[in-house]
């Protein structure tokens, strides 16, 4: 009946077909933005403790580079992401174990035993034998395997690996 | 004061760029008496829009070559979220936009809606629905599983059945004598690139010819 209703039938369609058509975007759309963003949800960092060696291994006073392997899937394939720690015993038990992983932009940092710094080949940062920086763009020492994330058991020296 | 805002913003572009006429003539043209069978063309331009974005989807996961294709599948199945919802609508969607376009033709074929002024509209319609077949068949071989693999050692052995030239042809299709990588990415590149740009151009001259030429009308009983 004209004029017992409020909405004219045109507006009742354009209404319906918005309504419809919105309910379908939207349950299509919002699972895509999930779909697109999906490995940013994955939960990462996966960790381990990870034998460096015997303490025999590593002369003191001069840092030793250990390289290990962690391999990891992304997607549907297994990647091997390639990882490296300088130790340094000081004395008989007195170990520190620092990351190679400059603190600039992630380049891997070199010893040289000359002059007796880390320098990391990319933008030339240089570091002390502790980690601390001596000249160059980074931010922050090297990262430091410490406390909680370092231990030596029979003689084994371990840090505790969080990938990431 | 914000609606006259609105309002000036508005005129400036429709002065520019004439909204107001194009609006008229794609959404607001006169059409015969409405008749469910008329929405079938609109139909096969949402299953195609469709199928365009949930494709565009895909190829952010799917990887064309045969050492990856099947895993980047199963990785989209299971590991993605809403992954299967993804190329569950591209999968169902495709089987469906053949059927519409299908039924499509058949409508205006049963209603005569082909004849003067319509022929070039009829003709490019069949070669639309033709490309929609070719993104059927490249499509299917994507998922490089037995079924596609052997689905298209059949198909493309069907195309060399050509006499003269069918050696030729089935080397084409393949990019050689057996189906192998190469198969594999030239019918993605078909599935992405060349049949979806041919049948996005089909379709702006169909709807140009539609826009121009109007709806026609359901024959009557004396037609």
């Amino acid at each position: 009946m004209a004029g017992s209703h409020h909405i004219s039938r045109r507006d009742f369609i354009k209404l319906a077909t918005l309504t419809v058509g919105g309910a379908i975007g939207a349950a299509i759309g919002v699972p895509s933005i999930f779909y697109l963003v999906d490995p940013a949800l994955e939960a990462g960092g996966k960790d381990a403790w990870i034998p460096l060696g015997p303490l025999e291994n590593f002369e003191i006073g001069k840092p030793t580079l250990v390289t290990f392997v962690r391999t990891k899937v992304n997607g549907w394939e297994k990647t091997s992401n390639s990882y490296g720690v300088f130790v340094l015993r000081k004395s008989e038990e007195d170990v520190t174990v620092i990351s190679n992983r400059c603190t600039h932009l992630s380049c891997r940092v070199n010893w040289n035993e000359e002059k007796q710094t880390y320098i990391c080949p990319c933008h030339d940062a240089t570091f002390s034998l502790d980690g601390e920086v001596l000249g160059g763009p980074p931010p922050r020492p090297l990262d430091r395997y410490e406390g909680e994330a370092l231990k030596i058991e029979e003689g084994v020296v371990s840090i505790f690996f969080t990938e990431g | 004061m914000w609606k006259k805002l609105w309002k000036n913003i508005f005129a400036w572009f429709d002065e520019r760029l004439g909204l107001n006429d194009l609006y008229k003539a794609t959404l607001d043209r006169p059409e015969p008496k409405g008749n469910w069978w008329n929405t079938l063309g609109s139909a096969s331009l949402f299953l195609f829009v469709l199928q365009g974005l949930t494709g565009i989807f895909l190829t952010v996961y799917y990887t064309p070559s045969p050492d990856h294709a099947y895993d980047s599948i199963q990785y989209i199945m299971t590991g993605v979220e809403f992954g299967w919802l993804i190329r569950g609508i591209h999968h169902w969607g495709a089987s469906l936009m053949v059927m519409v376009v299908f039924i499509h033709m058949l409508r205006v074929f049963v209603t005569a809606s082909y004849k003067y002024p319509r022929e070039l509209t009829w003709l490019i319609g069949v070669g639309l629905l033709l490309v929609t077949l070719g993104m059927g068949f490249t499509g299917y071989l994507l998922p490089w599983n037995q079924k596609a693999f052997w689905a298209t050692t059949v198909g493309t052995a069907i195309a060399g059945s050509v006499p003269w030239v069918g050696e030729f042809i089935l080397k084409a299709l393949r990019g050689g004598t057996d189906l192998n990588a190469l198969t594999l990415s030239r019918f993605f590149s078909a599935h992405i690139w060349i049949l979806p740009v041919m049948l996005a151009g089909l379709i702006g001259v169909h709807l140009f010819l539609i826009i121009k030429h109007g709806e026609s009308a359901f024959p009557e009983k004396e037609d």
